[in-house]
């Protein structure tokens, strides 16, 4: 007798590559969506070229595999956004799903990454490692907000490991672990209550001589902070921590400061 | 782990780690609350439970990573590729001017009780002082320690500091800020360990393979605490 095969998740890996088109604009040679991940180039401003994840199907589930890679080539210029949230939920066998994106940028190339929240419902376990490694010169947005639990719900299991280079040296390592069975993630030291968290990294050779000051925000209505905090490198992260994601975004627009030398 | 490797384990310089360890080590780490000062301020510790909450988010995220940024400077990798990686994950500038400021006075009495070329070494090459996780690791070196040891004195000090700083900022019983220390000492034993797992893989893995977790109430009662003009603690 022969057990049935184990549920596996989905694996899928996506791909994107930005180059200069050689008229002062971005082309995009390689854009290939794959299983959850369906990529559409949309309209963008001159000189840049714009991608839009279209989440073809719900995802991740507990067990699937997913990875996202982008090069932005010396030069090049790309946006990348989400057309929706991504909603994390329990697979049938409490398996943990990943979710990696490696992002590469090139020298005078300029990256802005800003998907939709990641929101971690009930029940769900998900790992998602973000690395961006940058050539001196590269420019960087890059935005993460997370919510755990949809609304009314109680918080999932996330942990977001975030790591940036830039010529190989470490630039910015955090990582954030946080829902049931994480000591003290809800307590006074790390999210104080709050259920959604956001980050703004931005980089910019420029920061190095004029990095801007440490910065407290109140959110407007409602509870919510958010601080910005030069880095040791060029580059600046700005942290708000509020009951929801909408806050969190609203206060990383607020806080946001620009980016030197941008287009 | 074998029987006769775990026998080695039986710490020959285990009172040197006591006095490492020992809140009265002239480092100046007594000047600290670890955020604590701010945290009262903002209402977040109101008692003996919320310090403990306090103290084991922080245990678990910065008490960890300094931890494994001790033990592996214990274990012999590059004390500058560390200071570098305790730069990369601290984004608050002034828990980086604290670190370092903690790593200069840490220095100075390491100089004194266990001298060591290492130390003087990356003190050169960090005029404004090292960060001090990896000065410990450095200093537990020199004192005979072993990684482990290096990881058990930072995840002790990073709630010892918070601890004894709220006796005195609400009056908080002794008795009951050290029975929080002592609910605390087996997740600290599970730190120390997990740090110097990470240690041992970073001798081959590089740095990228030490623990980052981040606190972002930290950061900000950081923030808010150094831009007060009177305050009862240094950080």
């Amino acid at each position: 007798m022969t057990a049935p095969p184990a549920v596996r998740g989905v694996r899928a890996a996506a791909r994107i590559a930005a180059v200069p088109d050689g008229r002062g604009g971005t082309a995009l040679p390689l854009l290939a969506g794959d299983g959850p991940l369906a990529l559409r180039r949309t309209r963008s401003a001159p000189g840049w070229a714009r991608v839009t994840v279209v989440g073809a199907m719900c995802a991740p589930l507990g067990g699937d595999r997913l990875a996202l890679d982008a090069e932005v080539a010396a030069g090049a210029r790309l946006l990348v956004g989400s057309a929706a949230a991504t909603v994390a939920l329990p697979g049938a066998d409490g398996a943990r799903a990943t979710y990696d994106t490696n992002l590469t940028v090139g020298r005078n190339a300029e990256l802005h990454w800003e998907p939709e929240p990641l929101i971690a419902a009930a029940g769900s376990d998900l790992a998602v490692t973000t690395r961006i490694r940058l050539t001196a010169g590269a420019r960087l947005v890059l935005r993460e907000i997370q919510v755990l639990g949809r609304a009314g719900e109680a918080p999932g299991h996330l942990t977001s490991r975030l790591t940036a280079t830039l010529d190989g040296q470490p630039l910015l390592e955090q990582e954030l672990a946080l829902g049931p069975g994480e000591p003290g993630w809800d307590g006074p030291a790390v999210l104080g209550g709050r259920r959604a968290v956001g980050q703004l990294l931005l980089v910019a050779p420029e920061f190095i001589d004029a990095p801007p000051n440490v910065t407290r925000l109140s959110a407007d209505r409602g509870d919510g902070v958010a601080l910005v905090t030069p880095l040791a490198g060029p580059a600046v992260l700005v942290t708000a921590l509020a009951a929801d994601g909408l806050t969190v975004r609203h206060l990383l627009d607020r806080a946001r400061p620009p980016l030197p030398g941008a287009a | 782990m074998t029987a006769a490797t775990h026998g080695e384990r039986r710490h020959p310089a285990r009172a040197a780690l006591l006095v490492l360890a020992d809140g009265r080590f002239p480092a100046g780490g007594h000047a600290h609350s670890g955020g604590a000062e701010a945290a009262v301020k903002a209402g977040r510790i109101t008692g003996a439970a919320d310090l403990e909450e306090f103290c084991r988010g922080r245990l678990a995220t910065t008490g960890l990573v300094a931890a494994a940024l001790a033990a592996a400077a214990a274990a012999g990798v590059d004390p500058r590729a560390l200071d570098d990686a305790a730069d990369a994950r601290t984004p608050s500038p002034a828990l980086r001017a604290t670190s370092r400021r903690l790593g200069r006075q840490l220095t100075r009495a390491a100089r004194a009780v266990w001298p060591s070329p290492a130390l003087e070494e990356l003190a050169a090459s960090r005029p404004r002082g090292a960060h001090h996780s990896v000065v410990l690791g450095l200093t537990a070196a020199a004192a005979g320690l072993d990684p482990l040891d290096a990881a058990h004195a930072a995840a002790h000090e990073s709630v010892s500091g918070p601890a004894t700083a709220v006796v005195r900022l609400l009056s908080l019983d002794p008795f009951h800020a050290t029975a929080v220390l002592a609910r605390l000492a087996p997740q600290t034993d599970r730190v120390a360990r997990r740090a110097e797992e990470h240690a041992l893989a970073a001798r081959t893995g590089g740095t990228s393979a030490l623990p980052a977790a981040s606190a972002p109430l930290l950061d900000l009662f950081a923030e808010d605490h150094a831009a007060w003009p009177v305050r009862l603690f240094a950080s």
